[in-house]
């Protein structure tokens, strides 16, 4: 029996454990492809971006895209792999018309990134990490099949997870978390719509002590399309569990199926034509590449903080919740940069936490801008947070003087005197505010009194109101309620 | 007439580049029907390029080495706007885009590119009678063989067709054709010569070299064609020597290594007549016999055929009828495929795909491919052994002269033997040449055979120099 949450976010309790292990390709980000010069950029008109080399072409040779290597290093010191120091290339031979030279140049037995694991936040294993070229694509058109070779050649990076995830809504959280890792440390820009994340899935059940045989699931293009598919999956194979005693593991080989994202099925693919001895042999085309430990280190450090990491940073060091943490992670690690820096300007880091998450992240939204590119610095930032709490600002002050330090760079103080924004801190004129602020809300003043802390809220309100919003709210909040508190 | 002397009297203006094309074009006319060496000629734009250079020279413009060399290229070797057929059917049509590093470098060094020579269909075959497009026969008896693979550039050269051709040599496929037509075959360092743009057989075994008249025109094209190329991972970062420079000083207190397997049952004994008696030129010469053993060697046959197969499997699925060459439809995808390349490949190619695809099928593998590779390693084990008290091996390139066509065409295994001398130097790695050491009683050349350690060409080429020298010598 297993507990998962539905779509509509109950708990639902199934009468199997499903078993799920995804085989992640990721197109790397490099300029060009991974064994010629031809750019990889998306969208050209077909066969625009080939060569001799990507094309196939009698005597053409394969030359090391070195950038690709790299990346491909880097993603394998993120997911913990175990990294050898030798690594090679062979060729994985079949026929298919989207494969120009009748075999795709991969890694067998000796892959750049061995085991490893992904902590989303449990841990998954990774069974291992290599490095290939795409193959082409084909278009049907009526009687004809066209084929495009410009994919033909990109860099993807393999990543095959151990079968240990075990719901559909996990199986999404682990896609999405690579997806996020692999473009926090540059790796790949991750646009399922281009197909540069691209995902297949293993699926099988664990009923009692049987486990049925393992489904091959192709063509998820989308983390939705993940979950739907795993868990329709899922079903089916219960379903034929129960009526057919032969639907075991071990008595039918494993089936690749693909998945109908508008009749929400899967279905058995036609099978290539060819069988799955894939005739191996290390690339003679290719020389194997020595891995030194100064290379190791160096992946290591460009992957820097991993996201495990970081959560646990932001929990323990800031005592950020974990409701948080998980806002501001999903913002990626530039946000967590940007975090750092502006609560170390500011010495208050739940409330730059606020900032980022909530103002910050809507301006960036609106105009559609990253981190990087935002006018407003973290130090910046941390100078208006401390201001605010300095001086007594209030909230639609903040914002104002947070508006101006986005249009011109000044700092907190030169922004505040420019809008000319004051602060009453006066006892006195606080007091005579909040007297009459009481005096015209009596029904909120009574309210109050009754029990109703809120009501102290719009009495607030009105207070600022009074002061036009130039009332010094720490000493509002004090005087408001010594006041509220005073004819009880 | 050697390059050498080509180009001396081009450079004296003695002759001009477009009288010299037009010499070999006629040589070319009355009997290449006859012979079958050349698949294409181009005539048209060797003219032009003759014209060009001719042009250039008189202007007093710097020229290339080779300015106005006319130059044939196997037909395994891309040429841009060229056909390159590699003599088999399923590339028929086939004109690449690009050339390939050797026909750059030549090209760069001013050489007029004559037309494109015959060769065993996709240089498999040690006879040049697995080609689509007939027999390549030997100039000095049509009713023999020429050798193989690289037969028509052998038979060019020989037939004075061309002073210079190129070939490949993936087993002895320019060594043993140069044997069997009385020229020099040199088989640089593998990764001394970029294999861009040369059709693979088996990738780690090709390697592109010279058909010339003799030593000092091998050394002056190895010059030109030899050195780094980005393009071929496989490349030796080593730059190129001037070879030319050097070919004529002879080597002092050099030795000799003489395998003992070398000279065991199956040599022909003209042919072991005709080496031995080189070997004693060598002493005469004041160099050192030196026994040698290579144990290992009575395996290198097998091994190669596993090697090269394996590789060609793969190197060959690209011929699928589906991207260019010659397509035969079908009504789905697996017929195409199985008849454009049942109709397109001959019969050795399909015998050698079928090998190699065993040879790498699962539950095969271990006991074809990986035992393969580990035996070569121990022929290489042995080579580097021996030069431990040698300075050069030498031997017979060909157990036999050229036998007759059609003697050996329906024995793939007595074919094969043809290259049981010559493979070693390919599976490890080294530079190797035959130069002509004799005749038989039936006027049939033959071979004499020197290999040197790896990247060691200058000293093999002095080494063949001393001997021809010799031996040309002589009345
Ligand atoms: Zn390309």
């Amino acid at each position: 029996m297993s507990v998962v949450t539905s779509r509509f976010g109950e708990a639902m309790t199934t009468p199997y454990e499903t078993i799920i292990g995804l085989e992640v390709h990721v197109q790397l980000q490099t300029r060009t492809k991974l064994f010629c010069g031809c750019p990889t950029t998306f969208g050209l008109p077909p066969n625009s971006a080939t060569c001799p080399v990507c094309l196939g072409l009698p005597g053409a040779l394969p030359v090391l895209n070195r950038h690709a290597f790299q990346l491909a290093l880097r993603a394998a010191a993120a997911l913990n792999c175990q990294i050898p120091q030798r690594t090679k290339w062979d060729r994985k031979n079949y026929f298919y018309p989207d494969l120009p030279k009748g075999y795709q140049i991969s890694q067998y037995d000796q892959p750049l990134g061995g085991e490893g694991y992904l902590d989303i936040p449990r841990r998954i294993g990774i069974i291992r990490a290599h490095l290939e070229e795409d193959a082409g694509k084909l278009t049907h058109e009526g009687n004809l099949t066209l084929v495009d070779l410009n994919r033909a050649g990109m860099p993807l990076l393999e990543i095959v997870g151990k079968p240990e995830l075990t719901s559909p809504e996990e199986a999404k959280i682990y896609l999405e978390e690579m997806a996020g890792l692999m473009r926090d440390i540059g790796v790949s820009d991750c646009r399922m719509e281009e197909g540069s994340l691209r995902c297949d899935a293993n699926v099988n059940i664990r009923v009692g002590d049987e486990v049925t045989p393992i489904v091959e699931i192709k063509n998820l293009n989308s983390f939705r399309f993940l979950e739907r598919a795993v868990r329709y999956e899922a079903s089916r194979q219960y379903e034929r569990f129960q009526r057919d005693s032969s639907f075991r593991f071990g008595k039918v080989p494993k089936q690749t199926w693909g998945w109908d994202e508008v009749a929400g099925v899967t279905r058995p693919q036609r099978e290539k034509e060819e069988a799955a001895d894939y005739r191996y042999f290390p690339d003679p085309d290719l020389v194997p590449i020595r891995i030194s430990p100064e290379q190791v280190a160096a992946a290591r450090a460009e992957v820097g903080e991993l996201p495990s990491q970081a959560r646990e940073r932001l929990a323990s060091q800031y005592g950020l919740s974990s409701y948080d943490v998980g806002v501001l992670m999903g913002m990626g690690r530039t946000a967590i940069a940007y975090f750092d820096r502006a609560s170390a300007a500011c010495g208050d880091s739940k409330t730059a936490c606020n900032w980022i998450t909530n103002q910050v992240a809507a301006v960036l939204k609106e105009t559609n801008t990253t981190l990087d590119a935002f006018a407003l610095s973290a130090e910046r930032l941390g100078g208006l947070i401390a201001a605010q709490k300095r001086i007594g600002l209030s909230r639609q002050q903040a914002l104002d003087v947070f508006a101006k330090m986005i249009a011109e760079p000044l700092d907190a103080d030169a922004a505040i005197s420019a809008l000319g924004v004051t602060v009453v801190s006066d006892d006195s004129a606080i007091v005579e505010a909040v007297r009459r602020a009481m005096a015209a809300n009596p029904k909120a003043v009574s309210d109050y009194r009754k029990g109703k802390k809120a009501a102290a809220n719009s009495l607030k309100g009105a207070v600022m109101k009074e002061l036009r919003g130039a009332g010094r709210a720490d000493v509002v909040d004090r005087v408001l309620q010594t006041e509220l508190e005073r004819h009880e | 007439m050697t390059a050498v002397l080509c180009l001396q009297r081009l450079a004296r203006r003695e002759i001009s580049a477009s009288a010299l094309l037009d010499y070999y074009l006629t040589a070319i006319s009355s009997r290449n029907r006859e012979l079958n060496a050349f698949l294409h000629v181009d005539e048209t734009g060797a003219r032009r390029q003759a014209q060009a250079i001719d042009h250039r020279r008189a202007k007093g413009e710097r020229l290339g080495p080779l300015a106005g060399l006319p130059v044939a290229i196997k037909d395994n070797i891309c040429t841009a706007n060229i056909p390159t057929t590699c003599a088999s059917r399923i590339l028929k049509d086939y004109i690449p885009p690009y050339d390939a590093h050797v026909v750059n470098r030549l090209r760069e060094a001013d050489a007029v590119i004559v037309g494109k020579t015959n060769l065993d269909e996709f240089a498999m075959g040690s006879s040049t009678e697995n080609s689509a497009f007939g027999p390549t026969r030997n100039p000095i008896d049509p009713t023999r063989i020429p050798g193989g693979s690289s037969g028509g550039s052998a038979c060019a050269v020989a037939a004075d067709f061309v002073p210079v051709s190129l070939g490949s040599d993936t087993g002895g496929s320019v060594r043993q054709p140069a044997a069997l037509c009385g020229v020099v075959g040199l088989k640089p360092s593998y990764g001394r010569v970029s294999r861009y743009g040369l059709v693979a057989f088996g990738s780690s075994l090709d390697v592109v070299g010279t058909l010339t008249t003799d030593v000092a025109d091998a050394a002056l094209v190895l010059g030109v064609i030899a050195g780094p190329d980005p393009r071929d991972s496989t490349c030796l970062r080593e730059s190129g020597e001037d070879y030319f420079a050097t070919v004529e000083q002879p080597l002092t207190d050099l030795r000799v290594g003489v395998p003992r397997e070398f000279f065991a049952a199956g040599l022909d004994s003209e042919v072991e007549q005709a080496v031995r008696t080189s070997l004693s030129i060598y002493e005469r010469l004041g160099a050192k016999l030196v026994e040698i053993s290579l144990p290992t060697s009575p395996h290198a046959l097998a091994v190669y055929y596993l090697v090269a197969t394996a590789e060609a499997s793969g190197n060959l699925a690209r011929y699928d009828g589906v991207h260019y060459g010659s397509r035969i439809t079908g009504t789905n995808l697996l017929e195409l495929y199985e008849k454009s390349r049942g109709a397109g490949f001959g019969a050795e190619v399909k015998r050698r795909i079928m090998l190699g695809t065993h040879a790498l099928s699962s539950g095969y593998r271990d006991a074809y491919y990986l035992k393969a590779l580990k035996v070569r390693r121990l022929i290489k084990a042995d080579y580097d052994a021996a030069f431990q008290r040698c300075d050069v091996i030498a031997g017979p390139t060909s157990p036999t002269t050229a036998f007759a066509l059609g003697e050996r065409a329906n024995d793939p295994l007595a074919m094969y033997l043809a290259d049981i001398y010559t493979i070693g130097a390919n599976l490890a790695g080294l530079p190797a040449l035959s130069l002509p050491c004799g005749k038989s009683q039936a006027g049939l050349p033959i071979g004499f055979q020197l290999t040197a350690p790896v990247l060691q060409e200058e000293r093999l080429l002095r080494a063949a120099r001393m001997l021809e020298r010799q031996l040309r010598a002589k009345p």
